[in-house]
C-alpha cells in the first residue's frame, strides 16, 4: 500500500501547510512574471480544501480527492483553480471506491491527472508551466525501479528549478516573452510543493 | 482613486444587488451565486445562451439578458474569470432540455473555467456547445499566444445567436450562427487613460498626459504601440484600416458597425469617431446596414473606444434585425 485515505488526508494538510508558509514566495514569483496572485489564490483554496476534508471522515480516496477538487474549483480562481481542480478531479475518478492504493494505481491516477492538465491548460513540457514538473514527476512514479520518496521530491525540485531559464509560452508570462527568463514559474513551484509533500507522506510509516 | 463605491472588495456583489433591484421583472439572481438569469429561465423549447467573464465590462454581459439575447450571465470578480462552479450553475439554470451554448471570450482563464463547467454539465447529461470569440485584430503572435482576444464583437454574437435561439432553432443551428458571426466580425480598440481596478486601488499601467495606446485590450493589456495622441480622424483611420486589412470586404459588401466606448469616453467623441468610420466605408463603397454607438463592452472608466465591423449576409442581417428585449439592447 502506497497511499491510503489517512495518508492522503495527511498529504493535503501538509501541502496546505507548505502553501501557507510559502504564500509570499509564490506570490513574489507570480509578481515577476504573472499577475501576482498565485500564492494568495492557492493559500485561500488549499485552506478551504484542508478545512473541507477535516470536516469529514473518508473510506474512499476518490471521495476525498473529489472534495479537494470541488473546493479548489470554487475557491482558487484564476487559471490555477481549474488546473489543480482538474488534476484532483482526475485523481478522484481513478481512485473511486478505493480505501488504499498500490504503486500502479498511484501512477495511473497521476497519469490521468497529467493528461487532464494538458487538456485543460494546453501546455506541453518546455512551455515553462506546472507541466514541466508534473511530466517528469509522473514519469518517475510510473517508471521501473522502486518508488523512493526522496527521489521523487528531488526530481520535482530539479525540474522546478529548471523552469528558471525557460521562456514562457503559456499563461500571462507568455506576454513577457524573453523577459520571463530568469524567473522560476510559480505553477512549477507550487507543483513541487505538491510532489514533495506527497513524497514525504509516502515515505512515512503508518499514522503516528 | 475617486469612485462611486463603498467597499472595494464588494463592488461585484453590490453591483449584482443593484441590477436586480433595478430590473426585478427582467432578471433574477441564482441564490448563492454570482449568476444572473432571465426571469423566465429556463425558457421551454429554446436553446439556453450563457456568457460572462470578469466584471468591469458592463453592460457586458448581464446587460444582454433578455428575450432574443442571453439567458444567463456569470459575473466574475473585476477582470477575473468566474469559477467553473458558477458557470455550471448558470448552465443548469437555463437548460430546458434543448441544450446550452456557451459564448466565451478568448482569454485563457475564461476558456479553462467555461470548458470545465461544460464538462461538469455534460456529466449530468446536459448538451453543451461552446464558441470562442476572438475578434480583436490588434495583437496576434502566430506561434506562441493563445490567439486573439475577444472584445466588443462578442455583443454581435450574443445578438445573432440569441435571435436564432429565440426562434426555436436547434443547438447545432445556434452554434453555427454564432460561429458565422465570429468568422465575420473584427474589432480593434485604443485607450487614452488607464482604469483602476477597485481592489487594486491604483492603475495597472501609465499613460502620459499626451499619450495613447493603440490596440490596448479591455483589461489594459498591451497593444501595438504607445504614441502621442492624434486627432480622432487619424485614430479612426488607424483602427478601421487594421480591421479592413483583416476582414476582406469588397465593394457593395454590407456591414454592421459598432463604435464602442470603453467607459470613460463621452458619447460626443464616439460620434466623432463614427463620422470618420462612416466616411471611410462610404469611400470604399461598403454599405452600412446599421450602426451602434455607445458603451457595449467597457473597461471600467478607461477612456478610449473600439471599432467593430461585422460582415453581413442575408441570414446575419435578418438575425441582427430581429426583435430583442435585453436590458441594454432593445430592437
Amino acid at each position: 500500500m502506497v497511499l491510503d485515505v489517512e495518508k492522503a488526508a495527511r498529504w493535503i494538510h501538509r501541502l496546505n501547510g507548505k502553501i501557507q508558509e510559502q504564500k509570499q514566495y509564490l506570490t513574489d514569483l507570480d509578481q515577476a512574471i504573472g499577475d501576482g496572485d498565485h500564492g494568495i489564490n492557492l493559500a485561500r483554496g488549499f485552506q478551504e480544501a484542508a478545512n473541507a476534508i477535516s470536516a469529514n471522515s473518508y473510506q474512499d480516496l476518490g471521495a476525498l480527492c473529489k472534495d479537494v477538487a470541488m473546493t479548489l474549483i470554487g475557491k482558487v480562481g484564476g487559471a490555477s483553480g481549474p488546473l489543480y481542480g482538474t488534476a484532483f478531479m482526475k485523481l478522484s475518478m481513478a481512485w473511486k471506491g478505493q480505501k488504499e492504493i498500490d504503486r500502479e494505481a498511484l501512477a495511473k491516477g497521476f497519469k490521468d491527472a497529467l493528461e487532464g492538465l494538458k487538456m485543460r491548460g494546453k501546455a506541453q513540457p518546455g512551455d515553462k508551466t506546472m507541466i514541466d514538473v508534473w511530466e517528469p514527476a509522473v514519469a518517475y512514479m510510473a517508471g521501473e525501479g522502486p518508488l523512493n520518496g526522496e527521489e521523487l521530491a528531488s526530481v520535482a525540485k530539479e525540474k522546478m528549478e529548471g523552469t528558471k531559464e525557460l521562456e514562457a509560452k503559456k499563461g500571462r508570462a507568455a506576454y513577457l516573452g524573453k523577459r520571463s527568463i530568469g524567473h522560476i514559474d510559480p505553477g512549477a513551484a507550487s507543483s513541487y510543493l505538491l510532489f514533495s509533500t506527497l513524497a514525504e507522506v509516502i515515505g512515512e510509516g503508518e499514522s503516528a | 482613486m475617486k469612485k462611486l463605491i463603498n467597499n472595494p472588495d464588494r463592488v461585484v456583489e453590490e453591483m449584482i444587488e443593484g441590477m436586480v433591484a433595478a430590473y426585478p421583472n427582467r432578471i433574477r439572481r441564482l441564490p448563492g451565486t454570482t449568476v444572473l438569469v432571465r426571469k423566465d429561465a429556463p425558457v421551454q423549447g429554446k436553446v439556453g445562451l450563457v456568457s460572462g467573464g470578469g466584471s468591469g465590462h458592463e453592460p457586458s454581459h448581464a446587460g444582454y439578458l433578455g428575450k432574443g439575447m442571453l439567458d444567463a450571465a456569470v459575473c466574475g470578480e473585476v477582470f477575473t474569470s468566474p469559477t467553473p462552479d458558477q458557470v455550471y450553475e448558470a448552465i443548469k439554470a437555463v437548460d430546458s432540455g434543448k441544450g446550452v451554448l456557451l459564448i466565451i471570450k478568448n482569454y485563457t482563464g475564461d476558456i479553462m473555467n467555461f470548458e470545465m463547467a461544460a464538462e461538469m454539465a455534460e456529466a449530468e447529461g446536459i448538451k453543451v456547445a461552446k464558441v470562442v470569440v476572438n475578434d480583436d485584430v490588434a495583437v496576434e503572435n502566430s506561434t506562441y499566444t493563445t490567439g486573439r482576444r475577444g472584445i466588443a464583437g462578442t455583443v454581435f454574437v450574443h445578438k445573432i445567436a440569441g435571435a436564432m435561439a429565440e426562434r426555436g432553432a436547434s443547438l447545432e443551428e445556434v452554434e453555427a450562427a454564432a460561429k458565422k458571426v465570429i468568422e465575420n466580425v473584427r474589432s480593434m480598440g485604443m485607450a487614452l487613460t488607464p482604469c483602476i481596478v477597485p481592489a487594486a486601488g491604483k492603475p495597472g499601467f501609465e499613460l502620459g498626459e499626451k499619450e495613447m495606446e493603440i490596440g490596448m485590450g479591455i483589461h489594459g493589456e498591451p497593444g501595438i504601440e504607445k504614441t502621442e495622441i492624434r486627432p480622432a480622424d487619424e485614430i479612426a483611420q488607424t483602427l478601421t484600416d487594421k480591421i479592413l486589412d483583416d476582414l476582406k470586404l469588397g465593394e457593395k459588401d454590407k456591414v454592421a458597425v459598432m463604435i464602442n466606448g470603453l467607459g470613460g469616453t463621452p458619447l460626443m467623441e464616439l460620434y466623432i469617431i463614427n463620422r470618420k468610420v462612416a466616411e471611410i466605408l462610404k469611400g470604399k463603397n461598403i454599405e452600412v446596414h446599421d450602426t451602434f454607438v455607445g458603451n457595449f463592452m467597457t473597461s471600467l472608466e478607461m477612456a478610449g473606444c473600439s471599432v467593430t465591423l461585422l460582415k453581413l449576409d442575408e441570414q446575419l442581417t435578418e438575425l441582427l434585425d430581429a426583435e430583442s428585449d435585453a436590458i441594454a439592447f432593445k430592437r
